[in-house]
């Protein structure tokens, strides 16, 4: 067992996600050796990021300001929102460059069992959002396993009333994979949202 | 590594690390058993949509010393993809697991009977048989007996007198008579009480036309019976819509 200031460290780090004590022992040995600039660098972001970042005011997506980068964007459009369970979605949709819209996060999915229902999530903010009449769609993008299902259930049952078109991600077969390796699941909801060609 | 296989109910799920989740499943021969499923959460995985909350699987496991792992899955009905589309059946379903998972606690202790209660009970909800707020509540009066909690609805709980009797106690066991009444036990209404005894014994054709105020009361009766045997309340329980 290590003694002091250097016990608390693999302690501290072996708190994090992902980090075991084998780990937290390793990473405490080479933050010894490391330079020191290179070691004030890495407990200056931690801290300055845990100072800065706050959620976007309007889509409360991680932000260092009161709007976030997106929200900010003129050239966004303002009629499509896409609603999507993290911060960390959103980068994975920015990333295909197909989503010209702006956000939601709505802070997870509805999961009973883990006791977290609708009033838990950020649906009254979305709902607020469409108030104006300026948005005509929302696009769905909770996960696709049960809960963000059921979730996108919730979610168009209150949207379509208000008069907006409400729209799921597709679900199918990943680009680059054989038909023969697919679950019967996935193979279905592929059939089920098959497209006809032109 | 020795393996074993049985047929399941997934219960419920958790995430492991990076791409993995935890399973708790109720096995036909095994009782509740929790296992890692590796990759799952990766878009790539084929075992991910078998392992989804309500799916009822025939699994193959690999034993080890903590969890078991998951090495194979094939699906026997995927129960979960016929209810999420429907909210108040959904959020019925996940009491039912839960309730399912609070009753079946000892790992690997059979428990075939609410195994089979919990594959019945999911059928009849995706097959839109009855209500699915009346499906809850007959499944948990009737986990709660497969349990050995089964309440009393004619003779009083305490002393064995032939009933009817006009109060309800779940300390006591269900309906009491009036010198063995506890302080603080309920008034049902009679038709409360005979729709509660009518979910218990799955007589349909009166739990079908009971009146939304016996409804009600029957659903926060069965879950102050259910809360006060598990010691504690269902999370699931007060998101659950009824229609």
């Amino acid at each position: 067992m290590y003694e002091g200031v250097i016990g608390s460290l693999i302690e501290r780090l072996g708190k994090l996600p992902g980090i075991g004590p084998k780990s937290a022992q390793r990473i405490a040995f080479w933050i010894l050796e490391a330079e020191k600039q290179d070691i004030d660098d890495l407990a200056n972001s931690i801290v300055e990021a845990k100072q800065k970042i706050r959620f976007c005011n309007v889509c409360f997506n991680v932000s260092e300001e009161d709007l976030c980068r997106i929200c900010r964007d003129p050239r966004r459009d303002l009629k499509i929102i896409c609603a999507v369970e993290e911060s960390k979605d959103v980068i994975a949709i920015e990333r295909t460059r197909e989503f010209k819209g702006r956000y939601h996060v709505l802070g997870g999915a509805i999961s009973p069992i883990d006791g977290v229902g609708p009033d838990d999530l950020r649906i009254k903010e979305l709902l607020k959002r469409l108030a104006d009449g300026v948005v005509v769609e929302v696009i769905v993008a909770t996960d696709p396993n049960l809960e963000g299902e059921a979730t996108a259930t919730y979610l168009t049952r209150l949207l379509l009333p208000m008069g907006v078109s409400v729209s799921r991600l597709a679900s199918g077969l990943p680009v680059g994979g054989d038909l023969e390796y697919a679950d019967e699941v996935t193979l279905g909801r592929a059939f089920e949202g098959r497209r006809r060609i032109q | 590594m020795p393996v074993f296989r049985d047929e399941a109910v997934v219960l419920r799920t958790h995430k492991l690390g990076e791409a993995d989740r935890i399973v708790t499943l109720l096995t036909r021969n095994h009782g509740q058993v929790r296992a890692v499923a590796k990759g799952v959460r990766k878009t790539t995985s084929r075992l991910g949509a078998r392992v989804e909350p309500f799916s009822y699987v025939d699994v193959m496991f690999a034993t080890s010393k903590s969890l078991h792992i998951i090495s194979q899955v094939e699906s026997i009905n995927s129960f979960g993809s016929q209810i999420s589309d429907n909210y108040p059946k959904w959020t019925a379903g996940q009491a039912m697991l839960e309730t399912a998972q609070r009753l079946t606690i000892e790992e690997h202790e059979p428990a075939l009977q609410q195994f089979l209660l919990l594959i019945g009970g999911l059928k009849s909800l995706v097959t839109d048989d009855h209500d699915p707020g009346l499906i809850l509540d007959a499944f948990i009066l009737r986990s709660l007996s497969v349990a050995g909690y089964a309440p009393s609805f004619a003779n009083c709980a305490r002393c064995g007198t032939d009933g009817p009797h006009r109060a309800f106690s779940p300390s006591a066991g269900g309906m009491v008579c009036s010198s063995c009444r506890p302080p603080g036990a309920a008034a049902p209404r009679a038709n409360t009480v005979e729709l509660m005894s009518a979910l218990l014994t799955g007589d349909w054709e009166v739990a079908d036309q009971a009146n939304k105020p016996e409804r009600t009361e029957s659903r926060s009766l069965t879950a102050a019976y259910l809360s006060w045997h598990l010691d504690r309340q269902l999370r699931s329980l007060r998101l659950v819509e009824r229609t």
